[in-house]
């Protein structure tokens, strides 16, 4: 069975030979996971969110453990863009495997300088514009609040990078999602991924305190994936660019389920941590499932949800 | 049997990651009540199938998610290497939240996905006169560790607890060397094991000695502070939470000191799974 996906883009393509990724933060540079099954067998590898400079992330505690879930608040701790291109990209097989570099910002200025530079490096082959995360102060989750601030910070990105394709990471915290996916389409996005992190809390009732330093937190896991399913169904719906679900996906079902409301691609996130060889084990899978299931033919499954009664 | 030795010596000696570590799943042969009887038991072992890594070091831990945590429970929970044995591995927990709650209903058959040997373990020096000094179920890896030290006469350990000491897998440890234990019910008690730990390890300083440290984080900072004065080469074991203990989750950091070898990570934060989790007491702010 041919697994390979195209993701159709407005100005570039994304060719994947798979369509089974990982999510952003859950999977390292990829590096961490490499004794747990051969990287090059994945659709893709998203990589820990990289901003321009060094960042040191909230202080501890940084995640807790909920029902079927978790929450962080990590703050996108990462070495830097020039330490990923210099020492890990090289090191990742760039060349039988997609690597999706994920990017963070606290202005548009900033992405744009960010986007620029992954422009230069032949290993990346797309961007995943994080417009979505709640754990950080300086911009963060207001991006992907604000239709008109997601949408002018992908049409920088978009501008700063031409020879990469613009995946644009959606948050399920708005009101309308469809809103926000139409806004980064006419932006120039070539894809969107949704969702991130629902933002969520947790509390000590004995120490009276927040579970979190950070107060509030990120909830990803298995607890989050209807809300994440609805919200692809509903995206997929608004936009004629490809979706790429995410959100409490750890089996080729679940995988299946999303691409069933039209998702081409999926990412697992939590599920890595559940088991390191989580994706791998999903990729492997994925065919045998397709085949009980008699689906013969990924792309006509993907969108296929019936709605007549 | 020289060279192997000399092998042992040399992969437990420079604090490296042991072996490739992988995910298998094995199954649980008895799960071993500690303590007195009479109340729901609190402290198990727990005896599973033996992984199919064979080279790994006292300090070292693996992470443990059992088929009956479900969904619900999602994280795998990170224990120590208790001990292992050409056909074993047994690990030891403490009944704390849900998650140890949940292991604690173990039978024999059932799975457990693990994956390890993860982190780093202890320095193992068989000549320089070692003192293990544990804090309750910081006892666990130093199981391990004296099983395998090569001259155990050069090993002691001070060992501070507040439950009956038959919660805890003492007499393994007792095979090999003595055990000094002090058990701190009482305020005035904690008082004396302070000063017991201060005291032995001037005796270490003295003999520049090695001390290693497992246990709670105010004990581990007790440990630290006196480490810095008396001057004696410490490694401590943090125990954090930690959701992956691959170095992915980012959940599990320390703060380095000035003292961390590498400039760059210098006051930074590191994860504990990969970095550690023994770390030299010097170079980790807690």
């Amino acid at each position: 069975m041919d697994l390979s996906v195209t993701l159709k883009g407005q100005t570039r393509d994304l060719v994947l030979k798979n369509p089974v990724l990982t999510a952003s933060g859950t999977f390292g540079y990829g590096l961490e996971f490499v004794t747990y099954g051969d990287l090059s067998e994945l659709g893709g590898i998203v990589v820990k969110g990289l901003s321009l400079h060094p960042r040191e992330g909230n202080s501890s505690p940084r995640i807790i453990e909920t029902t079927a879930g978790m929450l962080n608040a990590v703050g996108l701790q990462n070495d830097g863009v020039e330490s990923f291109c210099l020492e890990k990209l090289p090191r990742l097989p760039w060349h039988k495997t997609s690597i999706i570099a994920n990017i963070y910002a606290a202005s548009v200025d900033e992405f744009a300088e960010l986007a620029a530079r992954l422009d230069q490096e032949e290993g990346v082959a797309a961007l995943e514009v994080n417009v979505s995360c709640p754990n950080v102060k300086a911009g963060g989750a207001l991006f992907g609040q604000d239709p008109a601030l997601a949408s002018s910070v992908t049409s920088a990105v978009r501008r700063a990078a031409p020879h990469k394709h613009i995946m644009v990471k959606l948050s399920p915290n708005v009101t309308d999602i469809a809103l926000m996916a139409r806004s980064v389409e006419d932006a120039g996005a070539d894809s969107i991924s949704c969702i991130n992190t629902l933002l969520g809390m947790a509390v000590d009732i004995q120490t009276r305190r927040p579970s979190l330093a950070n107060v509030v937190g990120g909830l990803s896991g298995p607890a989050i994936k209807p809300v994440a399913l609805r919200c692809v169904w509903q995206v997929a719906r608004a936009v004629k660019i490809p979706v790429v679900g995410l959100g409490g996906i750890l089996t080729a079902e679940d995988a299946l389920e999303f691409m069933l409301v039209g998702a081409k691609a999926v990412q697992v996130g939590t599920g890595n941590f559940m088991r390191p060889d989580c994706a791998f084990a999903l990729t492997q899978t994925l065919p045998a499932v397709c085949e009980r299931l008699g689906i013969d033919n990924l792309t006509s499954f993907c969108g296929s949800l019936q709605l007549d009664s | 049997m020289v060279s192997f030795l000399l092998t042992v010596r040399l992969l437990c000696a420079y604090n490296k990651p042991m072996s490739q570590p992988n995910s298998c799943e094995l199954e649980v042969l008895d799960l071993v009540p500690f303590g007195q009887t009479g109340n729901e038991s609190r402290f198990f072992a727990l005896r599973l199938g033996r992984p199919n890594w064979n080279i790994w070091c006292p300090g070292q831990f693996v992470m443990l998610r059992p088929h009956n945590f479900g969904l619900d429970i999602p994280w795998a929970r990170p224990l120590a290497i208790c001990h292992m044995t050409a056909r074993h591995m047994i690990c030891f927990f403490q009944v704390r939240g849900k998650g140890t709650r949940r292991m604690a209903e173990l039978r024999p058959g059932d799975k457990v996905r693990v994956w390890g040997p993860l982190g780093n373990g202890f320095v193992m020096e068989p000549d320089t006169p070692t003192l293990l000094l544990a804090g309750g179920m910081g006892i666990v890896p130093f199981v391990g560790y004296v099983s395998e030290h090569l001259k155990p006469w050069n090993v002691s350990m001070l060992f501070g607890h507040r439950e009956h000491i038959s919660c805890y897998p003492v007499d393994s440890i007792n095979e090999h060397i003595p055990v000094d234990s002090l058990r701190e019910p009482e305020n005035g008690d904690l008082d004396n094991f302070i000063y017991t730990i201060q005291e032995r390890m001037r005796e270490y300083a003295e003999q520049k000695g090695l001390v290693l440290a497992c246990g709670p984080s105010p004990f581990l900072r007790t440990v630290q502070t006196f480490a810095a004065e008396l001057g004696v080469r410490c490694q401590i074991s943090l125990e954090t939470r930690m959701a992956c203990g691959v170095g992915a989750c980012l959940g599990c950091v320390t703060k380095t000191t000035t003292a961390w070898p590498v400039g760059e990570k210098r006051e930074r934060h590191v994860q504990v799974c990969t970095h550690g989790p023994v770390f030299w007491a010097s170079q980790v702010a807690l």
